[in-house]
C-alpha cells in the first residue's frame, strides 16, 4: 500500500510552500483584488513557469518537465492554499490537458512548449449563459472554419492567448482552438465574485477556428477534460480548506470572549472538528483522483467526481465557517477570510457546480451497474 | 501513489491466501450471531490461526503472537474477510484488554494470560462504563476497599454497563474507585477479574432496538487479590488511557449496508411522482451522490492509514474520522431508505422488508453506534483537542474530592 505522497513529492510540496509563503502572501493577492486594471500577478506567473510548475505534467519532448500528474496535484494543493492570483487552473489543468488529450501532433508541438515556458496563457470556453451546458443551448457555431458567437464567463479570458471553444459544428458540437489575439475576437472583462481571478466575455465574429479532436465529439471531450481538471482543482480546494482551518484555529486561540479564548468553547471546537473531517475526506478522495488521473485508470470519471464533490463541499464549508469563527472581524475587507470565501466559489463553479457533478457521478454508477 | 503491495507484503499475502485456502472452514451463516455454537466455532478458528502464527500477528512470538508487523495483520484481515470469518468476539480482548494486561501486569500475570487469549481459549471484556459514568468514564463509582482481614485482598461492589460480550467472557479489566477523598482522576485503580466468580452477575440489557447485545454487570462483595491489580493504586486512570487509546483503533466505523444497497433498493421501487423508479428522483440522486463521496472518502482514508503502517509509521490523526462520519451516515441512509419505501418503510419484518429489514435494523444500530466507543460529541472534542490542539474544557471537578462532587440522580 503506497497511497500517500512519496518523500520526493513531500519535498516538492515543501519547496512550493516556502516559495509561495514568500512570493505569494495575501498582500500580493490583494494587489490583484484591489486594482481592477491588474488581472493577474504576472511576475508570479513568470516565476512559477521558470520553476517548471506550469509544465509539470507536460512531457519533456514537448518542453515540459515531465514530473507527472501526482506532482502537479502536490503543487496545486499549495497554490490553492495561497489563493494564488495566476491563470494556473485555466492554462494547466484545462487548456494544456485538452491539447494533450485531443490535440494533433502538430498542435501539441506548436503549443505545449509555449505553455510550459509560461509564454502562452490558455482558456477553455464552454458556458454561454445561466445553468449547466446543454447541447441544444449552444449558440456558438463554426462554419467554414470561422467561429461566431459569445462565451461567458471564460476564466482568464481577458489575458489568455488561446482558447479552446465548444461550438456547433454541423450536427453536433466540436472543440475548436482559437487564437484570441487574431481578428474577429473581442473581449470584455467581467465583474465576478472573485476578482483575484480573471473572467471575460469573449465575442467571436468570424474568428479563425481550428478543430481540436474529432468532429462532433466536443461534449464528450469537454467532459473528459473536466474530469482531468477536476482532480488538481480538488487539490487546490483541499489546500484552501486546510488554510481556512488554520486561520480559524489561530484566530479562535487568541480571541477572548466571556473571559476565555473562544477556542475553548465546544460550539467552536466542534465547528473546527467538522472542517477537519470534511477536509480529510476531501483529501482522501483527491488522492484517489490523483491515482486515477496519473495511472490512466478507467475509474477516472467516478474518482474525479468524488474528488470534485468532496473538495467543493470541504472548501465551501471551511471558507464559510472560517469567516463565521472570525465574527464581525471576519466580515471586514481587511481580514483575509473573504479571499477564501470568494475563491471557494470560483473553484467550485469553474468546471461545473455540485448538482451537475452529482448527476454525473450517479450516471456513471448506473452505467457501471448496467455493464 | 498506488495501492500495490510491496514485494514483502505481496509475498505475505500469497502465503496468507494459500493458508486460508487450505485451512479456512466454511462458516455456518445460519447460526445466530453470538450463539453458543458460533462462539465454539470462533474459538476453534482462533486456535487454528494461533497455531499457524496468524493470530495477533504483530505481537511478539513469546506472547503467542505471530512476531509480524501491523501491516501483515491488515493484509491477513483483508484476506480472512473474504471467507466471512471475522467473528468479532476477540477484538475487545485482544485489541484493548490483553494489551493493557501486558503493559501493566507482573511477569506471572502476563505469562498466565497472553497465550490462552491469543489461542481464543479465554475471552476478555472491558468493564469501564457505568450508569453515571459514560462519556465521563473517570466518574466511575464502583468501589474497591481493602478487606479488613489483613489479607491485602480488595472487596468490590458496584455496577458496570454496556459491557460487550460479558456473558461469554472469562475475564475482564475493571476500573474502580479506591479513594473517594481525592479528585476523580486520582482515586481510580484497575484490576483484572474472573467473570465466572459467583460475586459477578451478568444481566443482558434490553436495548432500545429490542435486542440484547450488551450487558450490565453487577459486583456484590467480589473479592480480588492485590496481585490482580494492574498498575499502582490510584493510577487507574493512566491505565485506562492506554486501553482507550487502543479502543480508538479497535472500534471501527459502520459496516454492512451502505450506498450500493440503497442504490439497488431504489432501482426497485417507484419514484415519488409515480413514474420511473426512486433512483431517478433528483432528490434521491443528490443524496446518494453525497453518501457515495463520504463512503469513498472513508475507504481512501483507511488506505492512507494503511500506507503509514506499510511504511512502518503510526497512522496519522485522519484515522479518527471514521466513526463520527459513518455512524451518522448510516442513520441518515436508513431514514432515506424508509422514506423511499414510503408507507411500507415502517415494516421491519425480515420476511417482508427489503434486504430482510437491514435498513430498519440499521436505523437502530446507527443510533447505538453514534454513542458506543465515544459519542459523536466526545469524538469531536478529541479531534479538536488532540488533533487540532484546541484547549480542553474548563473542568469544574478537577480539584474537588470525588465524594464532594455534585451528582444527579
Amino acid at each position: 500500500m503506497n497511497f500517500d505522497w512519496s518523500d520526493d513529492q513531500k519535498a516538492l510540496k515543501g519547496e512550493a510552500r516556502r516559495f509561495l509563503d514568500e512570493r505569494c502572501p495575501t498582500t500580493r493577492v490583494r494587489k490583484v483584488l484591489d486594482d481592477a486594471a491588474t488581472l493577474y500577478d504576472a511576475d508570479l506567473w513568470k516565476q512559477v513557469a521558470e520553476l517548471g510548475w506550469v509544465g509539470a505534467a507536460i512531457p519533456e519532448e514537448h518542453g515540459g518537465t515531465g514530473l507527472g500528474h501526482i506532482e502537479l496535484c502536490a503543487l496545486a494543493e499549495e497554490l490553492g492554499r495561497s489563493v494564488a492570483p495566476i491563470p494556473f487552473s485555466s492554462t494547466v489543468y484545462l487548456f494544456a490537458e485538452a491539447i494533450m488529450l485531443a490535440g494533433s501532433e502538430a498542435q501539441k508541438t506548436a503549443i505545449l512548449p509555449k505553455i510550459a515556458a509560461g509564454d502562452l496563457i490558455g482558456a477553455v470556453a464552454s458556458s454561454e449563459g445561466p445553468g449547466g451546458l446543454t447541447p441544444g443551448g449552444l449558440r456558438c457555431k463554426v462554419e467554414g472554419g470561422r467561429l461566431t458567437g459569445e462565451k461567458l464567463p471564460v476564466t482568464d479570458g481577458s489575458i489568455a492567448h488561446h482558447a479552446i471553444v465548444l461550438a456547433q459544428d454541423g450536427q453536433r458540437p466540436s472543440l475548436f482552438l482559437v487564437d484570441l489575439t487574431g481578428e474577429g475576437v473581442s473581449r470584455e472583462t467581467l465583474k465576478t465574485l472573485d476578482p483575484t481571478r480573471d473572467a471575460a466575455k469573449l465575442t467571436f465574429a468570424n474568428a479563425l477556428a481550428e478543430r481540436l479532436g474529432e468532429q462532433g465529439q466536443g461534449l464528450d471531450l469537454l467532459q473528459r477534460i473536466f474530469d482531468r481538471a477536476a482532480v488538481p482543482m480538488a487539490f487546490e480546494q483541499v489546500g484552501g480548506a486546510e488554510r481556512c482551518l488554520e486561520m480559524a484555529k489561530d484566530y479562535a486561540m487568541q480571541r477572548y470572549a466571556f473571559g476565555r479564548v473562544i477556542a475553548s468553547y465546544q460550539a467552536i471546537k466542534h465547528k473546527l472538528a467538522d472542517i477537519y473531517v470534511k477536509t480529510e475526506l476531501a483529501r482522501s478522495n483527491a488522492y484517489y483522483g490523483a491515482w486515477a488521473l496519473a495511472s490512466g485508470a478507467a475509474e477516472l470519471p467516478t474518482a474525479a467526481a468524488a474528488a470534485r464533490l468532496s473538495a467543493t463541499e470541504a472548501y465551501d464549508f471551511a471558507a464559510k465557517e472560517n469567516l463565521q469563527t472570525h465574527g464581525g472581524m471576519g466580515f471586514t475587507w481587511d481580514a483575509d477570510c473573504h479571499l477564501h470565501y470568494r475563491r471557494s466559489r470560483q473553484l467550485g463553479l469553474m468546471v461545473g457546480g455540485p448538482p451537475v457533478w452529482r448527476e454525473r457521478l450517479i450516471g456513471e454508477l448506473e452505467k457501471r451497474n448496467a455493464a | 501513489m498506488d495501492f500495490n503491495d510491496s514485494p514483502e507484503e505481496a509475498a505475505f499475502r500469497d502465503h496468507a491466501r494459500d493458508w486460508l485456502k487450505e485451512n479456512a472452514p466454511k462458516r455456518d451463516t445460519a447460526r445466530a450471531r453470538r450463539s453458543a455454537d458460533e462462539i465454539v466455532e470462533a474459538k476453534s478458528w482462533q486456535a487454528k490461526k494461533a497455531q499457524a502464527g496468524y493470530a495477533c500477528i504483530p505481537w511478539p512470538k513469546a506472547t503467542g503472537g505471530g512476531g509480524g508487523t501491523p501491516m501483515q495483520k491488515v493484509i491477513f484481515d483483508q484476506e480472512e474477510a473474504a471467507y466471512g470469518l471475522n467473528f468479532g468476539i476477540f477484538e475487545i480482548g485482544l485489541g484493548m484488554c490483553v494489551p493493557t494486561v501486558l503493559a501493566f501486569g507482573d511477569d506471572a500475570t502476563k505469562a498466565r494470560f497472553a497465550g490462552p487469549a491469543v489461542r481464543g481459549d479465554e475471552v476478555w471484556c472491558q468493564l469501564f462504563s457505568e450508569p453515571a459514568a459514560g462519556s465521563d468514564v473517570a466518574a466511575s463509582r464502583t468501589k474497591a476497599v481493602l478487606a479488613d482481614d489483613g489479607s491485602g485482598d480488595w472487596i468490590i461492589d458496584g455496577q458496570k454497563v454496556w459491557t460487550s460480550g460479558a456473558h461469554y467472557s472469562d475475564f475482564g479489566i475493571l476500573l474502580v474507585r479506591t479513594d473517594p477523598d481525592v479528585p476523580k482522576h486520582k482515586g481510580l485503580t484497575m484490576f483484572w477479574i474472573d467473570m465466572h466468580d459467583p460475586a459477578v452477575e451478568v444481566r443482558p440489557i434490553h436495548q432500545a432496538s429490542g435486542g440484547s447485545e450488551f450487558n450490565e454487570v453487577f459486583f456484590t462483595g467480589l473479592r480480588v487479590k492485590d496481585s490482580q491489580r494492574l498498575g499502582e493504586v490510584g493510577k487507574g486512570w493512566n491505565v485506562a488511557l492506554v486501553t482507550l487509546m487502543n479502543e480508538r483503533l479497535a472500534v471501527g466505523g459502520a459496516t454492512g449496508i451502505n450506498w450500493p444497497e440503497l442504490m439497488a433498493m431504489a432501482r426497485e421501487i417507484p419514484g415519488a411522482n409515480g413514474e420511473g423508479t426512486a433512483l431517478k428522483d433528483a432528490g434521491f440522486r443528490e443524496k446518494l451522490a453525497d453518501w457515495y463521496v463520504m463512503a469513498e472518502g472513508l475507504k481512501m482514508t483507511r488506505a492512507r492509514s494503511m500506507t503509514a503502517l506499510s511504511r512502518g509509521q503510526t497512522p496519522g490523526p485522519e484515522a479518527s474520522v471514521g466513526k463520527v462520519v459513518s455512524a451518522l451516515q448510516l442513520q441518515d441512509m436508513a431514514s432515506e431508505a424508509m422514506d423511499r419505501l414510503d408507507q411500507f418503510g415502517i415494516i421491519d419484518d425480515p420476511a417482508l422488508a427489503p434486504l430482510a429489514g437491514a435498513f430498519q435494523q440499521g436505523y437502530f444500530w446507527a443510533a447505538g453506534l453514534r454513542i458506543a466507543g465515544g459519542t459523536d460529541e466526545i469524538l469531536k472534542n478529541i479531534i479538536a483537542e488532540r488533533v487540532l490542539g484546541l484547549p480542553g474544557d474548563i473542568r469544574v471537578d478537577r480539584d474537588v474530592a470525588f465524594k464532594d462532587q455534585p451528582r444527579g440522580a
